[in-house]
């Protein structure tokens, strides 16, 4: 290794030399790196949890454009309800194709075991098909029994293994709203942070679930566009139909990134992610310092040699940014292996989306590099310290 | 090219400020011809480190002249005194060596701060050096595993490695038992008949006053004593 590094530095690598010579220390400070990782990598895998959960209802469903109430409308789960009629308004534009209402509601199930679930209900006309993920097509046709639905395996709080045969030729029932209703095939979507789980119906079987809402006044609205049509234009357009804030639309994507955005920097569960995410930058900073400034103290009567010899303070910098990039370097994985385990039992237990991504795993990476670099940078101001005139 | 390595004139120097202010050297003159074995001797806080410091470059004067191998360096500025401390040698009473480099990379760093060169050569010259000093069996010792002797042995070598033109020492035989202490003045004299360096130190060592070319002694700031 000492060879390896000096043929990279082009010096000896005293850097590295400092570190190994105090192994306990050296086993300390990258406990503390990776530790820091630790911090970092859970409040980053909790917030892109909760992004993916965000996204995953808006994957249903694949039309151009979705027309919500200005009201509320950041999120798709809490916008308030519209008029139908801004369908058919949106029909009259010689580039809208197809529409179609959706409706949503939250109700809870209460499993036989006392365990309750808060599920999310979508209600889609079965014939909606060219409005839904192409896996969801034939399914969606067979909601067309009344009071049948697809539910999700991925539900907490409740034993879904009976439900995951369950298909129209050997539906599985269960008791909602005081209904009986009967699951006649399954989606794997999963609860997130706003419930736990999500369920399929028809607009129908619905409206025999939450009685007091109208097929007058869907959640949303789906619209399909001519090919070739641009989304921001017709969007545009179809704005200038309907009389001055009354809907909003937007593209589905932009609508999920705007609802991904609001998540984490305007809601406090984002904000609270982000605030875990600097506070391990802050610890992993503060524990590279420390130890990177130690090993200075313990050096500057070598550092002040090294001085008095000629060295200059590139070199010194030199030697601390090495030991830097090392601690950063190795104390990285043992960090990204903890957390990989640390994600795998919180998706076990919980159900929620979470799970390592090469991007996160690299972005992490250099952001230990660049946090033990400001460390590195801080610890410098020690070797201030080290005055070779006082050698003698 | 004088015949001077070192030529101090006028110097004062004052340590603390305000009323706190206290000279520490009034109106040093002096002149130490190259090649030469000089000794500063004198009682403790006669000024004779603070003068070493300040012809070493480790430190600036307040008033006077300060030339080091005719280049004037009073009032010079920190990449100037850098340079010329590439062309010293320092030996600390306290060895100074680095913890984790073994002694043979101890004393490259002598020669490392001279640029990249070759590390094999760098490797042949320490290992020649700290050959010279007796420490051939010792060469890949940390400095914790080595005497208190073996270590200034190994200072030593990181001082003379360079071929330094000027050697800078402060108690050097302290920590050396008498044959070792008369091995390293006698290559410091050596040095000076072979390649012209000049050693500057301050000793209370009596053993080595015969082998001196100039002995200055000073007290309370000031030279009583420059004799050749």
């Amino acid at each position: 290794m000492t060879s390896v590094l000096s043929s990279l530095l082009g010096r000896l690598p005293i850097g590295y030399l400092q570190l190994i010579h105090h192994p306990g220390r050296l086993m300390a400070a990258l406990a503390g790196v990776t530790f820091a990782n630790v911090l970092v990598f859970v409040q980053l895998g909790l917030a892109g949890s909760m992004a993916e959960s965000v996204a995953i209802p808006y994957r249903l469903f694949k039309p151009d454009l979705l027309i919500m109430s200005p009201v509320e409308s950041e999120t798709l789960s809490d916008a308030a309800t519209l008029p139908r009629q801004r369908l058919f308004q949106a029909r009259v534009h010689p580039d809208v194709t197809g529409g179609t209402p959706v409706y949503m509601g939250r109700s809870t199930w209460i499993s036989g075991h006392e365990a309750s679930s808060s599920i999310q209900f979508f209600g889609l006309a079965p014939d909606a098909g060219s409005f839904v993920h192409n896996a969801l097509v034939d399914p969606l046709i067979s909601l067309s029994l009344s009071d049948t639905a697809l539910v999700d395996t991925l539900t907490r709080f409740v034993d879904m293994r009976s439900f995951s045969e369950a298909s129209p030729e050997a539906p599985v029932s269960f008791e909602m709203q005081n209904r009986q209703i009967s699951a006649i095939g399954t989606v794997s979507i999963g609860g997130g942070f706003g419930g736990d789980g999500v369920f399929l119906v028809s607009d129908q079987t619905f409206f025999h679930l939450f009685p007091q809402r109208s097929s007058a006044t869907p959640s949303h609205i789906l619209l399909t566009l001519a090919p070739g049509a641009d989304p921001g234009r017709v969007a545009a357009e179809l704005m200038q139909l309907y009389p001055p804030d009354t809907v909003r639309i937007r593209a589905v994507t932009q609508a999920m990134e705007h609802e991904i955005r609001y998540q984490m920097t305007e809601r406090p569960t984002g904000l609270i992610f982000a605030f875990g995410v600097a506070i391990g930058v802050v610890v992993g900073i503060v524990i590279a310092y420390q130890v990177l400034s130690a090993d200075v103290a313990d050096h500057i009567r070598e550092y002040a040699t090294f001085k008095a010899m000629g060295f200059r303070q590139v070199f010194f910098v030199g030697i601390i940014l090495e030991e830097a990039i090392i601690l950063a370097a190795i104390g990285f994985w043992p960090g990204l292996a903890f957390s990989h385990l640390f994600y795998e039992a919180l998706a076990y237990l919980t159900n929620i989306p979470i799970f390592m991504t090469p991007a996160r795993a690299v972005a992490v990476f250099f952001g230990t590099i660049m946090a033990c670099t400001l460390s590195g940078l801080f610890a410098m101001r020690k070797l201030a310290a080290a005055q070779p005139a006082d050698l003698f | 090219m004088t015949h001077a390595a070192i030529s101090v004139r006028g110097l004062d120097h004052f340590f603390g400020e305000g009323e706190a202010r206290k000279q520490a050297l009034f109106d040093i003159n002096l002149e130490i011809r190259r090649g030469s074995l000089t000794i500063l001797m004198g009682p403790s806080g006669s000024g004779k480190t603070t003068l070493l410091t300040i012809m070493g470059c480790l430190r600036g004067a307040y008033a006077g002249s300060i030339r080091l191998l005719d280049q004037e360096l009073f009032a010079a500025d920190e990449i100037t005194r850098t340079d010329m401390r590439r062309r010293l040698g320092f030996i600390f009473q306290a060895h100074n060596l680095h913890d984790s480099l073994t002694a043979r990379q101890n004393v490259m760093m002598g020669l490392k701060v001279h640029g990249r060169g070759d590390p094999k050569r760098h490797a042949n010259a320490a290992d020649h050096l700290l050959g010279m000093l007796g420490l051939g069996e010792r060469m890949d010792y940390l400095p914790g595993n080595l005497s208190g002797g073996q270590k200034q042995r190994v200072a030593i070598a990181r001082a003379l490695v360079s071929n330094p033109d000027i050697i800078f020492a402060d108690e050097p035989t302290a920590a050396l038992d008498k044959v070792s202490g008369m091995a390293a003045v006698s290559l410091f004299k050596e040095l000076g008949r072979a390649r012209v360096t000049t050693t500057v130190m301050v000793t209370h060592d009596s053993r080595i006053l015969d082998l001196a070319d100039h002995i200055i002694t000073l007290e309370d700031g000031r030279i009583v004593e420059d004799r050749l």
